[in-house]
Parts: C-alpha cells; structure tokens; sequence
C-alpha cells in the first residue's frame, strides 16, 4: 500500500506540466500533427519553402533528408530546391541577405530547425492562425499568442485579416483589455477558413517532423526494440523461476 | 585446451577467486525485494552512460560556437546519432530515478547502520560526484536552459563570504559562463568526473561486499551458518542473483525503450523545450527551472528569503546525508520493525522530496513559497526528529531468521 | 539449496534460449554504435559531386579540383600526348587497364577517357602505392626522368611513375593504375565528377 502511494507520487511528478513560456492566456488549438501522413509534410514543406524560407533560415534541415523521409521522387525533390544548381545535400537557406533583414526589420529573423521544438506544435499552429488587425502594431498586425510579435502576415492575402474582439477585465485602475476572441475578416482572402487551415496545419506539421527527424525513426524501430525486450524479459523471468526452485525456505 | 589456457591465466591472475568471492561463492540473503534492483541496475546505466558518452565524444565539438550546432549534428547527420543522444540524454534522467529509489531503499532498511556506514558514506559521495557529473554535462549542448541553469548555479558561489565571487570566476574562468567554462566542463564531465565516480564505485561494491548485504528485515545473515560456514539464510549471487537482475533490467529496459522511442523529452523534464534555442548571453529564458533530478534542491534554495543562507540550505540538504548513521540511534534496521513514528517521518520526508521537486520545477509564486517553505522544514525535520524518535523507540522483535 | 535441478533438461534449454536472446540482443544493439562511425550526412553532403568546367583549360595543361577531399587531375591532353600512349605500352604493368577497380567501363580503353572526349583525362590525384599526390609531368625526357620519358606522372615520395593515361610504369613501387573517378559530362564544357552511372545516362 504504502509502495504503491509511493508511485502514484512519482507518476503525479512526472505527469506534472511543465511549465511554457507565459506571454499569452489565450487558447492553444490543436494542430492535429500527423507524421505518418506524407502527403500533408510534401505540402509543408512547399509552402515552407515558398512562404517562410524568403526570411528564415532553417540551416540545419538538409533537402536530401527531406527527399529520403517523406519518400519523394526527384521531380518532387526539385519542386522544394530553390534553383537548379541545388544539391540535395544543401541545407535551408534564406533568400534575405543579413543586413537587408537587420534594416527592414531590426533583426536578423530566426532560424526556424527547431522552434516547434522549442515552442510545440499547437502553439505554432495557433500562433499561424490568430494573425489580426491592430493598427497600433509595427506592420498593422498583432498576434493572439505572440503579443507585440515583429514579424508580418505574410499569409494576409490569403487569410484575410482577421478581426479582434476584447473584453474589459479587472476595474479601475486594473482594467484592461483583453483579447477573448477573433472574427472573420471584412474582406475575405483568396482562400476559405478550411484551405487556410489546412496549410497551415500541413505547414505546422512539416516543422514539427523539421524539428525532429528522428521522430519518424523513432516511431519505425521502437515496436521492434520493444518487442524484443518483451521476449528477453519473459525468457528472464522464466529462468529466474527455475533456478529459484531450488530456493526452498 | 580451452582448461589448461584457463588454468595458466588463473595461476597468474586470480579470476576464478574474484569470481568466486564476488559471485558464484558470495552468499546475501534470499529475500531481496523489489527495492533491491536498483543497485545492480544502477551499475548497467554507469556503463551505458559511459559507452554513450564515448561515441558522443566523436562527433560533439566543446567550443561556444559549434557545440549547439554539433549537437544537432549528432542528431541529424550521424547515423544512429539521435539514438546515442537520446540514450545519454534519457540515461540521465533513469541514473537519478534509479539512484534515488536506491537511497530509500538504504533508508527504508536500515542499509546505512553498523556495520554499513562507510558504504553509506561512499554512497552519498556518489550522488554528490553524480550532480556535479550531470550538472556539467547539462552545459555541453549549449542551448539556453544549459546556459542560464550554469549561470544561476555558479552564481550561488558569490554568497559565500569574502571569496565568493572570486570562487565564481574561477570556476568560470572568465566574467560571465562562455567558451572557457564550456571547454572546462568538458574535460571534467568526460574524464575527470566518470573516473572519480569509477573509484567511489568500487569502493562502494569493495565495501558492500566486505559486510554484506542487508535485506529487508534487517537481519544478520552472517550470525548462522551451516557445518560448511555458509549462512543458512544466504544462497550464492551466482547464479539465483544474476538471472533475478537480468529480469529486473529486462522490465527496466523496457520502460527506458518506451521513454525513449516516444517520449525522450519526457514533456520537457529530460530535455527542456528552451534548451533547443542557442545559448544566448544575452537574454534569459522567461522561466528558468533545473532539470527534474535538482528540483527538489532548488525548491530549498528558493524557499529560504536569504542569498547565502538558501545556499547553505541546499548544501546542508545533502550532506546532512553523511552523518544519518549517526543521527538514526536505534539498532533496528527494517523499517518492518520499527516504530509508526518512525514510518511517519520516512514517508513525510519522501513526500516532501517529491512535493520539492514539484515545485522546483514551477516558477515561483506566493503559495509555491509557502509550500515550498513547509515542505523544507519536513524534509530537515527528518532528520532532527529521527534523532529523537529513534533514541526510546519501541520497535517490534527483530526474528533471528529471514521471515 | 543449490543441489541438483529437478529439471535439468527445461533448465539447460532456457539457459540456452536467455544466451542466444542475450547474444542476439549485444549484436542489434552494437549496430548503432558501429554504424554512427560511417560517414555521415555532412560528409556525404561535402562529398557530392564536383562540377569542373574545361572550356578555358588550354591544351597540355592541368587543373585540379577536390572531390570527397581528395585531389582529381583533370588534363587536357594534346594530339601529340594522345600519340605517346601507344609508344609506351611494353613498357607498362597494366596496359590495357585490366584492373577493373580502377576506372569505370567507360574507360577501359587507350585513353582510360569517355570515348568522345578522349583528350581529358580524369583521375583521382593519389598514388595507388601509398597515397601521395604524383606531380604531373608533361615535358618530354626531362634531366631526372631520363630519356624514355614521354610526358606523365610522377610521384615525388616513392618514385612511382605513370604514363600520361595514369597507367603505371613496371619496376615501381604503386601496383597498379592511378584511379578513373566516375564522372559524367554535363555540358561540353562541363565535367560532373562523382555521381552514378544512372545520373549520365
């Protein structure tokens, strides 16, 4: 008894959430990232390259890796490159020129390899989708999960941009506004809600699998791995048994 | 052939003796429980960890400016590198769960009592040796929680008086944690620190194996022997001992594949979400935790208002460790026959180590404090009440015989 | 106690099973460590294939360029060079590049050259005796080399001597032919080295 009040203490430490980066209360949405779906990555990676890569970098992401995982032929391969002198062995690289960014933007704009490690899935998908007009922001828009966020909609024209509601909390001089919800946009943009919401979902998806090849791997040889040691835990449990007949006490 | 071969090395070299002594003729008791894997365990995940930490070496570059990259490097372009990585990285997190279950045990039974103090003593050199091993280890990928976590723990050298800060920059070897530190921490994670650890290993079986091995009822199996002289309650290591262990570690690897093919971040406790951004010296993550195995410690520090006196605190959370042989004044060893005031205070003090390492991991907020605040005194009122619960215990009669 | 089991048979075969699942398990799981020590997907990258481009490289002259790190001869060889080569046949180890590790089909001819640019020879710039870089030797019977000398290579450490197909000379220490990399012509003027067969066809 007093064991398994132990455990339950140990499960309750680990299943305990780690705490993320606050910033934001508002809801993260499932991005509903599915690694074994190939098709949705090809698509991620297309608008990666089309839409993010002019300003980001992803330098530690090889096209030849993304070619080999997601089982694409070389026409497909090529689609992804941005020229012909490509090689597959080449890594992700912006079109930006460094000072260029510095003096548009002030910054250098992050390489993007691991930010769905550093921030999840969700917040990622969420953080594409809830772009929404401000006009006091720097580019005329805000984000509902990256408050004061430097960086454009650059998916505006297909999106459209998406309308703030606030509500007032707190009184006095605590009262503030806060954003509680988001609404379609005044003019809509070249694609419906479910066609944006799919790409960015395949998008998400593509920079999850980005952040961790190894994840496909993982889920390809962890079945065998498990499996085996089911069988050498049980041959191991059956020996213990019949050399500890002999232990009579 | 294959006899007489053996017969040369062994008049040369005792090998069948130290099997002998160490194994198939080394008598413990036959009543080992769950809790008593770990140790045996404990030995495995040393070696895994070495051997991973080997071929990490090959590819991992101890500079500033390449080791985040490299590490990247390992998990993307080295074959089989992620799968190396993550065994070093999850091997970490197990070394501790396992070590600290490994500790109970010892407290739960009585394992520290004559005649067991000094392999107590260099047990708890082993977790100390440990948390510097794993605390500079968890610098080398360079990523933001590597940095800032060497920051705040370096930094609490400058509270101790007069030599503080001078203390700190030496152990960086520069003003603030950068390529020198990086470089140091290197060469005592992957040689100095494991070679350390091998000797306090072998000192800690040597020792174990001088006295034997207690079990869970505390009893002397070494007070009856046989006509042979071979205790009555013992049965050799070799072979009843080795193939319980095999199926221990089988049930062990099982649970560490299943963290590491589908969970190796382990939500973010073995591998911190922050630690995939670059270190950056500029700018501190919003919410600085330690890893999971140095919550519990940090939670004291945080409770205690004062700079060096939360200092002190956490040092004295664990080499306090070092004198339980002496605190615990009672004979009984088991946990089975002792007093419910003495099951009370172990299984607090086990709580509060937990609820500890909760709240380590959380940022800090008024009732974190608080509860952080309470939690310490349980755990440092352990200590002083088992000094005196145990000196008029009423324990129950110890058998004479394993039950 | 430790006395004799009451069923030895099922006791040997389990023992049995628990060493070979033991064994089977230490061989799977030396494969990650032995694998990790192949080249790897950075080495890979840097070892592609090399593009070099010929159309300013004169007749006579040499350029060289790395490939997987290693240094490629690429020489434009003269109508008067080409000549030599049957000149010097009796004289050779391997005339005929019978050694078939040493260039691709393509290439086992006179020239060890693709058949319809037989003036550039390609090849891998490392002695086959020990791996240092020959010296390319163009003059005809220069001081040192002595009269015979019709133009080739020659390696400065071990005195191994080549023709100006890379074809090695008897009585030296490389044993065999200096290596024909695969390669492929892109363009006229361009020279893709590396790659497979499948990507020149």
């Amino acid at each position: 008894m007093i064991r398994l009040t132990f455990f339950l203490f140990l499960i309750g430490l680990l299943a305990a959430p780690n705490a993320k980066a606050a910033g934001s209360s508002y809801p993260l949405k499932d991005a509903e990232v599915d690694l074994g779906d190939e098709a949705s990555l090809f698509r991620g990676a297309q608008t990666f390259m089309q839409s993010c890569s002019t300003c980001h970098s992803a330098k530690m992401m090889r096209f030849g890796r993304i070619g080999e995982d997601l089982g694409l032929t070389d026409e497909q391969l090529a689609m992804l490159m941005p020229s012909e002198t490509s090689k597959p062995g080449d890594t992700i690289q912006t079109r930006m020129p460094e000072d260029y960014a510095n003096k548009t933007f002030g910054i250098v704009p992050p390489d993007l390899t691991l930010v769905a490690r550093v921030r999840g899935g969700d917040w990622l998908y969420t953080y594409l989708t809830t772009f929404y007009e401000d006009p006091d922001a720097l580019w005329g828009v805000n984000n509902a999960v990256f408050p004061g966020v430097g960086m454009p909609h650059v998916m505006a024209a297909q999106q459209g941009l998406l309308q703030p509601v606030y509500e007032t909390r707190g009184e006095g001089e605590d009262a503030r506004q806060v954003l509680v919800d988001l609404e379609s946009p005044e003019r809509p943009g070249t694609m419906s809600e479910e066609e944006f919401e799919q790409e960015m979902r395949d998008l998400t998806a593509f920079m999850v699998y980005m952040a961790e090849p190894a994840a496909l791997l993982r889920a390809h040889y962890g079945p065998y791995v498990l499996a085996f040691l089911f069988l050498f835990t049980l041959i191991m449990y059956l020996l213990k048994k019949e050399y500890w007949r002999d232990i009579k006490h | 052939m294959i006899k007489s071969l053996g017969k040369w090395v062994d008049d040369r070299l005792p090998v069948s003796h130290f099997w002998n002594a160490h194994l198939a003729k080394y008598y413990v008791p036959h009543n080992f429980n769950f809790w008593y894997y770990f140790g045996s365990l404990l030995l495995v995940v040393f070696v895994l960890q070495i051997v991973t930490g080997i071929w990490l070496t090959m590819s991992y570059k101890p500079s500033a400016e390449n080791a985040f990259a490299s590490v990247e490097y390992i998990m993307r372009d080295v074959e089989w590198g992620w799968l190396l990585r993550y065994l070093h990285s999850t091997g970490a997190s197990f070394f501790f769960i396992a070590v600290y279950l490994h500790i109970f045990r010892g407290m739960m039974y009585g394992s520290y009592k004559k005649p067991r103090e000094l392999i107590w003593i260099f047990g708890v050199l082993i977790l100390l040796v440990l948390m510097a091993e794993a605390f500079m280890g968890y610098l080398l990928p360079w990523g933001q929680m590597s940095y800032w976590g060497a920051q705040v723990i370096i930094s609490l050298f400058t509270s101790i008086p007069v030599i503080g800060p001078d203390l700190a920059q030496w152990i960086r070897g520069d003003f603030v944690v950068s390529d020198a530190t990086l470089n140091r921490f290197f060469a005592l994670h992957v040689i100095a620190l494991p070679l350390v650890l091998l000797f306090l290993i072998g000192g800690h079986i040597m020792a174990l194996h001088e006295v034997g091995s207690n079990n869970p009822d505390g009893v002397d199996i070494k007070e009856k022997k046989d006509e042979h002289g071979k205790p009555v309650d013992g049965i050799p290591f070799h072979p009843y001992y080795t193939v319980k262990d095999l199926f221990g570690l089988g049930v062990f690897m099982f649970i560490f594949a299943v963290v590491l093919f589908y969970w190796p971040d382990g939500g973010g406790l073995f591998l911190e979400h922050p630690n995939f951004t670059p270190a950056d010296p500029l700018k501190t993550p919003e919410h600085i935790a330690p890893v999971w195995y140095f919550a519990p410690h940090y939670a004291i520090l945080r409770a205690v208002p004062d700079k060096f006196l939360g200092v002190v605190a956490m040092t004295v959370a664990i080499l306090i460790l070092f004198v339980l042989p002496w605190l615990d004044r009672n004979r009984t060893r088991s946990i089975r026959y002792r007093s419910t005031a003495f099951k009370v205070n172990l299984f607090a003090f086990a709580a509060a180590f937990i609820g500890l390492g909760y709240l380590g991991t959380q940022p800090p907020t008024p009732l974190g404090t608080l509860s952080a605040q309470l939690l310490s005194a349980v755990y440092f009122g352990f200590f002083i009440a088992l000094f005196f619960i145990s000196r008029r215990e009423r324990t129950k009669p110890v058998p004479e015989r394993l039950q | 106690m430790a006395d004799s089991p009451s069923n030895p048979a099922r006791r040997r075969f389990l023992t049995g099973a628990a060493t070979a699942v033991g064994a089977v398990g230490v061989g799977f799981a030396a494969v990650p460590f032995l694998s990790s020590f192949q080249p790897s997907a950075k080495a890979q990258a840097a070892g592609a294939p090399v593009d070099v481009n010929v159309g300013k490289l004169a007749p006579g002259q040499m350029t060289t360029v790395a490939w997987r790190g290693k240094p490629v001869y690429v020489v434009h060889r003269t109508e008067r060079m080409l000549e030599t080569l049957p000149e010097v046949t009796d004289k050779l180890r391997d005339p005929d590049s019978a050694v078939e590790s040493q260039q691709p089909a393509f290439a086992t001819n006179l020239y060890r050259a693709r058949e319809e640019n037989q003036q550039f020879l390609v090849i891998v710039g490392l002695c086959t005796h020990l791996g240092c870089a020959p010296t390319y030797r163009p003059e005809v019977a220069p001081e040192d080399l002595g009269e015979d000398w019709k133009g080739g290579f020659f390696c400065p450490c071990h005195g191994s001597k080549f023709d100006l197909s890379g074809r090695v000379y008897k009585g030296v220490p490389a044993p065999t032919n200096l290596e024909v990399p695969q390669y492929t012509y892109v363009s006229e003027q361009v020279i893709r080295v590396g790659g497979t067969e499948e990507e020149a066809a």
